[in-house]
């Protein structure tokens, strides 16, 4: 007797609930994209109609696919010199950050946690952080062109200098602000510096180097792409001004298109590896 | 004869210039196997005096000696559970215990042992389902339980609690402290814990050691608590013992000493 309505009652809500549910990951789907959709298509309508017009300096969307299809649609292409498809500007200005970006997490994470031990240390080296760190990397190149005095070298040292300060100075921030009871708990068990720095800072700080790790990847991107352009060689930096200088201003929409999507992925890179790594943990 | 634990003329005070007294001559010798609670109203030092035993804070004057050694450093032979839990976020149940396992018996038993042992303390407090759970992914109650089988894993000579099931609702602090009167009962440890709340001192202790207020407080009254174990919450409701030492602690708290009206 009251089997029937218990069990009547049980499935017919799990019925209804699983169709709405199903019509809602749609309608969440179409809620995502449809806004960037929309977006891009309205940004494109309107560059077309206004480029469009006679006497227009840029060219609308529809000549940038028309004059810059090879570009676009072989980005593998290989001619020799400086010939040659985005993919291989892309991979010569990336191996770049590689080097410097790698070079400033290393030296970033490593003086952080030195200065975040500290007090005084934090006291005297902060203000000369804040003031480096607001040095547009462009800056820094002639200095670095001097010391080096070739190109590679000084474009990875420009890379290195623009994104270490956010590394480090998170990565202190990070030490400093590891609780009291953690550093307690380490007192009872009598970690020894060495256990202490991989079991309980390393982790504690994770967030805040991660962070800061972000701020410096998108900043060595923005270097990179600066700083190329004025030493030449392969790269995308250099292949935009290449461009201007031959007056393929859709090649320069297309590169910047590129370069934007590339930051974007490189952004992302970071933040994954980030959760990645500190997966579960919530400070 | 020679105490277990002897807290002898303790004071603490804190700052440099504008020196603010903490605590004064604190005495309190404590047996192997005592269950001893502190009470007292809020600030009147009832976490320093338990830091200065787990060696966290230095005393400015005294000194305590455990098994007749000088206390000066905290160490895993006077295990703490902190009032926060504080276990390690990025560490599973099983890990949080097992590196105060590795840390303390990583030269004298073998990693099965280890492993063992890790495991055998977290079924003492019932959290063997947890295992592999991080301390975000399970409940208050169930995080103070890991806490205390992180400090039991220790093996400590004096277990330190502070507070330990303050964040807690009622029906999981009644849980909780049923869970660690048994594992007293059966394990037999020594046993520091400091309370906010008269039942559970009651409840728990073989002696209640009421602080005066501070600044500059000492133990104003200690109170034997001689209820037969094993107690039971439901039992004791209608015992004229416990309802005599619970007014007792009460008139310590609200009648003697009340709580200076500046708070
Ligand atoms: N590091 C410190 N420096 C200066 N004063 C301190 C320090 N630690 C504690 N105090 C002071 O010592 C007094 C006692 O603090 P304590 O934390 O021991 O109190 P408590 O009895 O544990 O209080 P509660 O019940 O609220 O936890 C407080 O007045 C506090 O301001
Ligand atoms: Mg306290």
């Amino acid at each position: 007797m009251t089997d029937t309505p218990i069990k009547a009652g049980l499935s017919s809500p799990a019925f209804s609930l699983a169709l709405p549910r199903l019509g809602g990951f749609a309608r969440d789907v179409a809620l995502r994209l449809l806004p960037p959709v929309i977006t891009i298509a309205l940004i494109l309508g309107v560059w077309e109609v206004v480029c469009r017009q006679a006497g227009s300096s840029l060219p609308p969307p529809s000549t940038v696919l028309d004059t810059s299809w090879e570009l676009i649609t072989d980005p593998f292409y290989d001619r020799g010199g400086l010939d040659k498809g985005l993919f291989w500007h892309l991979i010569a200005s990336l191996s770049r950050v590689a080097y410097g970006y790698t070079l400033s997490a290393v030296v970033g994470i490593g003086v952080g946690v030195l200065i975040g031990q500290s007090t005084l240390a934090t006291r005297g080296l902060d203000p000369v952080f804040q003031v480096l760190r607001t040095v547009p990397p462009l800056a820094w190149l002639p200095l670095s062109l001097a010391a080096f005095r070739a190109s590679d070298p000084s474009a990875i040292f420009v890379i290195f200098i623009t994104s270490v300060w956010p590394v480090l100075i998170n990565t202190s921030v990070g030490i400093r602000a590891i609780p009291q009871d953690y550093r307690n708990v380490a007192r009872v068990l009598r970690l020894n510096g060495i256990e202490y720095f991989i079991k309980i800072m390393v982790p504690a700080a994770l967030p805040y180097i991660f962070t800061g790790l972000r701020i410096g990847v998108g900043l060595s991107w923005l270097a990179i792409v600066a700083a190329e352009m004025l030493i030449g060689g392969v790269g995308i930096g250099f292949f935009i001004w290449d461009a201007w200088n031959s007056s393929l201003i859709s090649d320069i929409i297309v590169a910047l298109i590129y370069v934007g999507l590339v930051g974007f992925c490189l952004d992302r890179l970071i933040a994954l590896a980030g959760r990645l790594i500190a997966r579960g943990a919530t400070l | 004869m020679q105490a277990y634990l002897d807290i002898s003329h303790v004071g603490m005070s804190f700052g440099g210039k504008r020196t603010s007294v903490v605590l004064t001559d604190v005495s309190l010798t404590i047996q192997r196997g005592d269950y001893v609670s502190i009470i007292g109203h809020s600030g009147c030092g009832k976490s320093t005096l338990l830091n200065i035993v787990a060696g966290l804070l230095q005393c400015s004057t005294g000194g305590v000696l455990l098994e007749g050694k000088e206390v000066d450093s905290p160490g895993p032979d006077r295990a703490v559970v902190f009032q926060n839990h504080s276990l390690l976020p990025w560490l599973t149940v099983y890990d949080n215990v097992r590196l105060a396992v590795d840390k303390v018996f990583g030269r004298t038993k073998t990693r099965a042992e280890r492993d063992q042992w890790t495991r055998h303390n977290l079924a003492l407090v019932n959290m063997s389902h947890a295992l592999d759970k991080r301390p975000n992914e399970i409940s208050g109650g169930m995080k103070q339980r890991v806490g205390i089988a992180r400090a039991l894993a220790m093996e400590p000579k004096v277990l330190l609690m502070d507070e330990p099931f303050g964040a807690l609702d009622a029906l999981t602090r009644a849980q909780l402290q049923d869970t660690v009167m048994d594992l007293h009962q059966r394990l037999g440890n020594t046993v520091i814990m400091i309370t906010h709340d008269v039942d559970e001192a009651v409840l728990l202790s073989d002696r209640i050691v009421m602080m005066t207020n501070g600044p500059a407080a000492t133990i104003g009254e200690v109170l034997p608590v001689t209820l037969e174990r094993p107690r039971d919450r439901l039992e004791l409701a209608n015992n004229p013992a416990y309802h005599r030492a619970r007014a007792a602690v009460l008139a310590f708290l609200y009648e003697r000493h009340r709580a200076p009206s500046a708070h």
